[in-house]
Parts: structure tokens; sequence; C-alpha cells
């Protein structure tokens, strides 16, 4: 057991995976000599050599493309788009063809392939280095899109997306990479897809978060446990494949729901959670359930006061939590 | 001039034997027979939309036969219904593709027809979006070098592909890395109803030279030159000197596909004179210039393909179409949606 933060797990646990298997590799802008903006390759050029780590010209499409014609050969590329922000030129690559090949050859051919990507706010990243991209992806079937936010679910989860037979999307939230940090074992294991955590046991009030977004909500719910509202924390550290079941338990004991995220309100995740609350447990709910989620402004803007006028923080979520658990 | 068997002809000197060159027709004549058969098809309400290959026989099949199969990958484009035959498809594949029934090896009747991929035979699954297959072929040739295997990648597109991003990423990376990769340019001077002098500023060839590569271009309707020029490319990528890019000058003869009317964008006059370079006639000439074939032998070999192509057609229209229970089937690899 080793105490790490986020980019060291992530880090670490890519390492492990080029030492264990000569198929996977790491492609992408700065991954090479620079061992990425964030460094999370740092000295794997020395270690693995310019075949198994690919400084690839500026061109997210280039990244993408590349990365299935790589997995299309029984390789097991590992992609980073630098930010979150700039995936849109791969957008073709990762919609049309990565979550389609399967479908559209009948099983024939797979695309084994991650993306990582550094996503969300809260760093002075304004427009474009702060963006969170979950739902425009999570809506493509034929792609996983996870957002582990610990140490642990980082390791265990990277291992198994690139075990994984289809293209995975996985979402590192860029402010949980030095601020967040715990223990991980130093074995090695996986963490499944799909399968959420019950960070915080509660009764009065269940709340959805992923992300940055439920270590705040735990914060908050520690303080509220002071005055004696217990409020339920559920990460769900995967998108798609999403496990409402563990939503839909707490709801029965809670009867109040809570989704915070940091992608836009519409058509963002907490939509979805909602739709299929109300599918699916509306005779359980107390009150309707209450999505925190940032206005319908096209991204986080950069000056403090207005960063901090978009993204939700625990001072307001302790407040909203307030509000909700005494409907 | 007329070299005769002993002779030192063109196709020997090209290292192509008599049994190459019948393979080439009987391809060229697949492909333009199941072509016509299609055309057919759609008129009487049978294929919902065909995407026609008449014209550019020489260049897929000319092309094509320079790679290995089993060995080397294709990555084509909708057009190359003559290069997928090369390269193993039957032309019973080409009709359950074109009808949508289970068991079209493309995709089991999920993509429109046209849309070409087998695994087993090394052809990369494609897309409706251009040129996104062009970096797929990039990312397979990495890996093959990466794997320090012989095969070589070879990937077809028309010169509207030539404008697309994924297209210039390719041939940027290739170059960086001297991957072995062939693109293929099938130069029909139309993307649907635009004109080349729309598209390509420039020419074609010459963009390789800007990626640090050669560049050739070549007759589209003369099947040995096409064979000749993607050869050259070939050894050279196989021996580790890199990509190649190849222009091949071609026309298509009928509209982009079904749902298109080239009337309205190309004067008649322009069809029928590229309808007099026809590559097939004019390999025909060839065969019987070195005397593989005589006209009585062409007439029986076009007859016997004819028929061929006509109950491949009706075998596969009585085929089995997908059962709807498996519409939700393949997805992902390990999760089931439905």
């Amino acid at each position: 057991m080793t105490v790490k933060n986020v980019v060291q797990a992530v880090h670490d646990t890519l390492h492990e995976a080029m030492m264990l298997d000569e198929r996977v590799l790491v492609l992408g802008e700065d991954v090479g000599a620079r061992g990425g903006v964030f460094r999370a390759t740092m000295g794997f050029l020395d270690d693995f050599g310019p075949e198994r780590v690919i400084d690839t010209p500026l061109d997210e499409c280039l990244i993408a493309g590349l990365s299935i014609g790589l997995a299309l050969d029984d390789m097991r590329p590992v992609a980073e788009i630098q930010f979150a922000d700039f995936i849109y030129p791969a957008f073709n690559q990762i919609v049309s063809e990565a979550a389609r090949i399967r479908y559209r050859s009948n099983g024939d051919f797979g695309v084994p392939m991650v993306i990582r990507a550094p996503y969300g706010g809260g760093v002075h990243g304004a427009l474009y280095h702060s963006q969170s991209i979950e739902a425009l992806f999570a809506h493509v079937p034929g792609l996983k899109v996870v957002a582990p936010s610990t140490p642990y679910d980082v390791k265990g989860m990277l291992i198994h997306a690139i075990e994984d037979p289809d293209p995975v999307l996985f979402l590192e939230h860029k402010k949980t990479y030095r601020l967040i940090k715990g223990e991980v074992p130093d074995d090695r294991f996986t963490v499944p897809f799909g399968v959420a955590e019950v960070r915080r046991q509660g009764d009065d009030l269940t709340c959805v978060a992923y992300g940055l977004m439920w270590h705040l909500c735990l914060e908050a719910a520690e303080r509220l446990a002071g005055e004696g509202i217990e409020i339920e924390v559920i990460d769900l550290r995967s998108i798609y494949p999403l496990d409402m079941d563990t939503v839909l338990q707490s709801v029965g004991k809670t009867g109040k729901v809570m989704v915070v995220h940091e992608d836009n309100k519409f058509l963002g995740l907490g939509a979805e959670i909602s739709a299929q609350i109300g599918e699916q447990a509306l005779s359980e709910l107390d009150c309707p359930v209450v999505r925190i989620a940032p206005p319908h402004v096209p991204a986080m803007p950069y000056s403090p006061t207005l960063e901090h006028w978009y993204l939700p923080d625990a001072d307001r979520l302790e407040q909203e939590m307030r509000e909700l658990a005494s409907y | 001039m007329k070299p005769g068997k002993q002779g030192k002809d063109r196709h020997t000197e090209l290292g192509l034997k008599e049994e190459d060159l019948l393979g080439m027709y009987r391809c060229m004549l697949l492909a333009r027979f199941c072509d016509e058969r299609q055309w057919s098809l759609n008129r009487q309400g049978k294929a919902p939309f065909v995407i026609p290959v008449s014209g550019h026989e020489g260049a897929q099949v000319g092309s094509a036969w320079a790679f290995e199969r089993g060995k080397d990958i294709f990555c084509p484009y909708y057009r190359d219904m003559a290069l997928v035959l090369v390269a193993g498809f039957t032309v019973y594949d080409v009709f359950l593709g074109l009808f949508g029934k289970a068991d079209d090896p493309s995709s089991g009747g999920r993509q429109m027809p046209a849309h070409w991929g087998s695994k087993a035979r090394n052809i990369i699954t494609g897309s409706s979006p251009i040129s996104t297959q062009v970096l797929h072929a990039a990312g397979l040739a990495l890996s093959k070098k990466i794997k320090h295997e012989d095969a070589i990648v070879g990937t077809w597109f028309g010169e509207g592909g030539t404008s697309e991003g994924d297209w210039h990423g390719a041939m940027n990376f290739a170059g960086i890395h001297a991957l072995p990769l062939i693109f293929v340019c099938e130069n029909n001077q139309y993307a649907i109803s635009v004109h080349e002098s729309r598209q390509v500023a420039g020419r074609v060839y010459k963009r390789a030279k800007g990626y640090g590569f050669p560049g050739v271009v070549g007759d589209g309707n003369n099947i040995l030159e096409c064979y000749k020029l993607t050869k050259e490319a070939v050894d050279r990528a196989r021996a580790g000197e890199g990509p190649t890019l190849i222009e091949l000058r071609t026309y298509r003869y009928y509209s982009h596909t079904s749902d298109d009317d080239d009337r309205t964008y190309r004067p008649s006059a322009e069809v029928q004179e590229w309808k007099r370079k026809d590559p097939i006639p004019r390999f025909e000439r060839y065969l019987k210039s070195v005397d593989v074939l005589d006209d009585s032998v062409i007439e029986e070999v076009r007859g016997a393909t004819k028929v061929e192509v006509t109950e491949a057609a009706k075998t596969a229209e009585a085929a089995d179409f997908p059962d709807p229970s498996t519409a939700a089937k393949n997805v992902f690899g390990d999760i089931e949606v439905v």
C-alpha cells in the first residue's frame, strides 16, 4: 500500500501496464520528452522508447484515428488528449468510427482503445481548459465513459479500461490530480465499470455525483452531520455503464435526491438520472429531484468571480442540501 | 508490335503471369457485371441503394493486385467493389450486402451496401464519412512497423477525400514515420457534383512532396500502369522505404449513387469521351495483342461471367434477412444493451 495522488496513480498504473503487456503504448501531444503536460507519462520515453511512447503531431483527429488503427491490429493504445476541451477535432473518429466499429461490422472488429482526457474546472482554465465533456460522449452507444477520482479507483479502472474490449473515454478531473491523495494497493487489481461507490451513508438525502463534485458533496455532508442531517453520498465513478441500481436503492431509503455535476445542466447526466428515477421509483420520491449544475452558458469563465459563479462549491452545496433535506 | 507468348511483353516485364492477367480480367468483369445487375435491381425496386464502380475497375484491380492477399491490409472506400473482389469477396458476398442480408460479410445487413469490411479478408470496416479510413490505415501501418511485420497497408479514396483533415493528418504522420502505407487516390474528377477544379488546389499527387515522400500519377484506366505504379510503391514500402501517394486518373460512368443524377453537373459529351477510354475493352485489346485471349474466348468468358453474376444475385436475393432480435447485438464486447 502506497499513498499517492491521482496523477501519480495514473502514471504508475500506465507504467505497470506497459511493463506487463508490450501491446500497450501511449500516444499524444507532449507525452514523450515532456512526459505529458500533467506529467502522467514522465520518464516513459526513457523506459519504453519512442515506438511505444509516441509524441504525435498536434492533431487530435489523428490521435484518435491512429489509435483505432492500432487497436484493430491488436495493440492496446492509450491515447492522451491533452485537455478534454481539445477533443472535438477527434469527435468524428471517436463517435462515427471507434464507437460504431463493433456494431457496424456485426462484431467482426472491435476497438480496444483508451482515450485519457483531463477535464473539469476550478483551476482558472476558463473556456478551453475547464470543460466537462461526459454528456456529449456518454450519449453515444458503443463508448464507455468513466470518471474515477480517487487514486485507488484510477488504478483499478485504468487497468480495467486497458483490458476492456471497447473504446473507453477515461476522464481524469485535473483538479483532483494533486488535490486528492489516497492509499493504493501495490498489487494489481481492477475496479469494474458500472459500479458506483457509496462514499457516505445517510438517511435524509441522496446526493449523486462524480469527479471533483462528490468530494465537495462529501465535505458539505460532513458539515451537515453536525446539524443532524445525514446525507448519503454516491460517487458514480462510471458514467456509462451507469449504476442506477445503487442510486435507486438509496432513493428508496431517503426519498430525496440531488444530482451534482460540472457539466451543463441541460441534457446533462442529471437529466438522465432524474428521468430514470421518474420511470422506476417515482413513488419513492418525497419531492422533485434537484439538479445542481452550471447554467446554460458555453463554459467556465476565467475571472475568479465568474468562475465561482459557474462552479458549485462546498458552501453552496451545503446550503442546497440543507434546503432539500428540510423539504 | 505483337510480342506474343515468347516475347518480352509488358506484363512479363512487370512480373505478371498469364494467370494473373486472367485473374485481373475476371475481377474487372465481375465488378462491371455486378454493377450493371445492381442498377437493374435498383430500378426493379429490389435494391434501395446502389454505389457504382463502373469505370474504376482498372484503377482498383490494378492497384489491389500489387498487394499480397492474406498478409497485407486493405482500407478501402465505398467505390471499391472491384478492389474487394480482388481481396477475397465473392459476387455472392456483394449481393448479400446489396440486399442487406444476414450473411452480408461486411455488416450482417447493418450498413448501406458497399461499406466493405471483413476481418478474414484483411479488409477493414469502413463508414460513410469521407477519409476516416485513411487514419486507421496509418495506425495499422504503424502497428506493422512496431511489430516488425512484413505486411503493408493500402488505403483507397477519391480526390474529394484529399480535402479532409483526416487525410492530411495521415499523410503527415506517414511521412514523419516512414510508414509502410500506400495511399491510392482514384481521381474520377467529381466528388458527387463538385469538379476537381473546385476541390483540389494544385495536383493531388504533388501533395506527397510536401509531406516528404514520393507522389506519382498514372492513367487509372490502364490496368497495367496502375499495377506497375502500385507494385513499385509496395516494394518500396516492404523494403522499409516508406509511403507513396498514387493518383490514378479515371472516371465513373454512373451517377455518384442511385440517389444522384449526374446529368445535373456533367456534360454527356464528357461521359461519352471517357467511355471510349473504358478500362475493360482496353485490357481486352491488350490480352488479344499478347495472345492470351481471342475474341471468341472473350465472348465466352463474358457470357459465363454474366450468368455467374445473375445466379449469385438470385441466390442472395433468396437468402434470409437478419432477425430483428439480433439488432441490438454487438454494441459492446461485454455488455448487452437490450
